[in-house]
């Protein structure tokens, strides 16, 4: 694979404010490539491009961009593209998350969620799409979650619309890599962010920063899917080819 | 987001750096605003050994701050610095220390925040030169418990300012905070450190090096008795020169993890009384001197992660008190002499001389001479405790809070005239005392 643009990338970054997110783009800060953050809240958005400019980025920009509002995410690209004078690579780490129960006994918030994780997060990527191709390519950098790669009693909700989001993203690398997109799914374990706060931790659980170097490697090879802790891997592997009947009783 | 662990709500506990626990669960979120509303308590890294970041038991949840860990803002002329609470020593020196800056006042381990530091009012090395780390505090936001999120300083809300410097977060939560960062000339240590044969002659060596040396510390060998009761190894350092420095940065070193509990024998008088002999032998010359990376200089013990581990299930606890100068000469003696006639085996002593009382209405250091050793807990280890605080007390002196978890209330209260000031404080800021930790109910009282 080629290894054009291992640094001094153009970034948009939609979910820079907290958890992988943060993490992810203090590693690009560091590495010297240029920033403009997207987000929903203009105060964190300002607070983030502060820590990222102590840690040596050059002066961050950001705009306005809510997932709950597609009409904000075409001004968003633009808004980026002309401050940083080009676009190499958008990152999405932006997502939502509930538990099967809440989700079970709240179907607006179920509405919410599919929308901002599946509906919302496809026609962001499809904007995204549109003008990495326009200027012959590119980096779309998307995360994902385990949570698609099997139906599980405890994610039955959140792990559907990641699953349409994984399939999505799968298909837009077959589509568009021949002409220069490079397509990477990010499909995280358990990682300890403010999401997962207060839920049970499993086995294999890990931080940030180390999912953060995980996907600025993949994303400098060029690789099309990468898990994060790579533990998981191995483990959805075996939980992938479970047959029905163990899935049906286990409880994970 | 705001969640709260649900480990918690089903008999969860939380512990300090001696992991002794008590029941609780955290609040863990990146927006500190949001999350101060409603909790009783804030913590850091939990680097306190005893109780002070444990929250009450009749609201066991503490805010986790670790989350919150943003530089908002770093002027490179002046080295003022602003950020979230929860930022860790370690990752400012990370990203400081390459570009020529160092934290003002740096404590024994860099796995603390700098809410934990400020609330501490944490001292190191420099004391003697530099004071505590309040000294460089201009400016802390805080949410006070009537709910209002204010700034203070020692110009605005200076009360609330001076006692949140080692108030042990007892008058508010610590949201951000703005200090002034030290420039330094190059990223290793310039160290000589020589043989010390007995206590007394620490206190002398102490305060000799203190003249020619920004940073001094010493290491106590607790084991030997008799005529060598007290001998060790002092350190003294100082920032190397530009030329003197190599001009490579120091490489990183590899943490390994102590992957299980310790049994309790392992730290056993034998082995604790071997390893000291070890150490003060490994150093065979008396006298070292040398370049050294600042990480081995400040935080030797951050090289093995969960160190703690070591005392078993049971944990340790860390007794430091001040005896200040107004102690008759011989104090830190005294102290020993207690320590060796109970049979306190102390894997870890540590002596310092302090010039500079802290700023902070509870501030720890004061002038005089610091002592902390590490006890494990065992079945007689209270009654160890009080009589090392009983001897305290004669001299004059004061336990440090982020230390403590077996100071009894009373002795407390004796050691502490400043507690009436304090308390007035929390009169004015917190009448209802919403604030308060598992350390406050046992020491100042509160209600449970
Ligand atoms: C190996 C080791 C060496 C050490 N060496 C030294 C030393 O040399 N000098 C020294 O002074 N100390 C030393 N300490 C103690 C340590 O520096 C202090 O206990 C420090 O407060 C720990 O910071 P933390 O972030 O872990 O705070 P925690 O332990 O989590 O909390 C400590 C206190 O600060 C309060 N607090 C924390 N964050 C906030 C906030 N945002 N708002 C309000 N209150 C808050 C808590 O309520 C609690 O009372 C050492 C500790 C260890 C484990
Ligand atoms: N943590 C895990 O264990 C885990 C596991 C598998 C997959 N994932 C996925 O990985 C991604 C990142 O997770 P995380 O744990 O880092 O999450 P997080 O800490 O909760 O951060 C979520 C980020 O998304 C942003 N965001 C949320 N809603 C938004 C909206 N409507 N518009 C714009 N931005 C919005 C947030 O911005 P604000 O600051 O404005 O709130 C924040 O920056 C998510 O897609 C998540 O589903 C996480």
């Amino acid at each position: 694979m080629s290894r054009a643009h291992t640094s001094g990338q153009k970034v948009a970054f939609l979910g820079a404010t907290r958890g992988m997110g943060r993490a992810l783009a203090r590693q690009m800060a560091e590495r010297g490539d240029a920033l403009f953050l997207l987000g929903r809240d203009d105060e964190e958005l300002a607070r983030s491009a502060s820590d990222l400019e102590a840690r040596g980025a050059e002066s961050v920009e950001h705009a306005h961009c809510d997932l709950e509002d597609p009409t904000s995410f075409g001004p968003a690209l633009d808004a980026a593209t002309e401050a940083l004078g080009g676009l190499d690579t958008v990152v999405v780490t932006a997502g939502i998350f509930a538990t099967q129960q809440a989700l079970e006994e709240d179907s607006e918030l179920l509405a919410r969620l599919l929308r901002v994780d599946f509906t919302h997060s496809v026609l962001f990527c499809e904007q995204a799409r549109r003008r990495l191709l326009a200027q012959g390519g590119g980096n779309l950098c998307v995360f994902s979650s385990v949570a698609g790669d099997r139906g599980r009693k405890p994610i039955v909700l959140y792990g559907a619309s990641k699953a349409g989001l994984s399939r999505y993203l799968e298909g837009l690398d077959h589509r568009y890599r021949a002409e220069g997109l490079r397509v990477l799914t990010v499909k995280p374990g358990f990682v300890r962010t403010g999401m997962t706060a207060g839920l049970p931790e499993p086995p294999f659980a890990g931080d940030p920063e180390d999912v953060a170097r995980s996907v600025l490697k993949a994303m400098d090879r060029g690789d099309a899917v990468v898990y994060a802790p790579a533990p998981w891997r191995a483990v959805m592997a075996v939980i992938r080819h479970l047959p029905r009947a163990v899935m049906r009783r286990v409880e994970f | 987001m705001t969640k709260r662990s649900k480990r918690g709500a089903n008999g969860s506990r939380l512990s300090g750096w001696g992991r002794h626990s008590a029941p609780g669960s955290e609040l863990k979120t990146e927006n500190l605003e949001r999350g101060s509303m409603d909790v009783p308590l804030s913590r850091g890294l939990g680097r306190s050994y005893g109780d002070s970041s444990l929250p009450p038991a009749d609201k066991p949840v503490a805010l986790n701050t670790t989350l919150a860990d943003r530089i908002l803002s770093f002027d490179t002329e002046s080295g003022l610095l602003r950020a979230e609470a929860g930022l860790a020593l370690a990752e400012l020196n990370r990203l400081f220390l390459p570009r020529g800056w160092f934290t003002p006042v740096s404590p024994g381990t860099q796995y603390v925040t700098l809410g934990g530091m400020v609330a501490a009012d944490v001292h190191g090395k420099n004391q003697h030169v530099d004071g505590d780390f309040g000294d460089h505090v201009t400016r802390l936001k805080m949410r006070v418990a009537d709910g209002r999120v204010l700034w203070c300083g020692p110009e605005e809300h200076a009360d609330l300012f001076f006692g949140s410097i080692g108030g042990m977060g007892l008058l508010g939560h610590i949201l951000e905070v703005e200090f002034t960062m030290r420039r330094v000339p190059s990223q290793w240590i310039w160290q000589e450190t020589e043989r010390v044969p007995n206590i007394d002659a620490f206190e002398q060596a102490l305060s000799a090096a203190a003249k020619d040396w920004p940073m001094t510390v010493g290491w106590i060998d607790c084991v030997a008795g008799g005529t060598s009761l007290g001998r060790g190894i002092l350190m003294k350092g100082r920032w190397a020169t530009a030329s003197e420095a190599p001009k490579h940065a120091p490489r990183p070193k590899p943490r390994p993890r102590l992957p299980f509990d310790l049994p309790e024998w392992a730290l056993g008088r034998l082995s604790v009384r071997a390893f000291n002999e070890l150490y003060y032998r490994k150093h065979f010359r008396k006298e070292t001197r040398g370049l050294v990376d600042p990480q081995s200089f400040f935080y030797p013990l951050d090289i093995l992660r969960d160190w703690n581990r070591m005392y078993g299930r049971r944990g340790f606890t860390q007794w430091q008190g001040l005896l200040p100068r107004s102690a008759k000469s011989g104090a830190a003696r005294r102290m020993l002499e207690i320590l060796s006639a109970r049979g306190g085996a102390s894997f870890l002593a540590v002596i310092k001389d302090c010039d500079k009382a802290g700023v902070g209405t509870l501030s720890f250091p004061a002038p005089g001479i610091t002592l902390a050793l590490d006890i494990p807990m065992r079945d007689d280890t209270q009654a160890l405790i009080d009589a090392l605080n009983q001897q305290l007390l004669v001299e004059g002196g004061r336990i440090y809070l982020a230390k403590d978890s077996l100071t009894r209330e009373e002795d407390f209260r004796a050691m502490e005239p400043r507690l009436e000031e304090f308390g007035r404080l929390r009169e004015a800021w917190d009448p209802e005392h919403k604030l308060k930790s598992a350390q406050s109910i046992r020491l100042l009282g509160d209600s449970a």
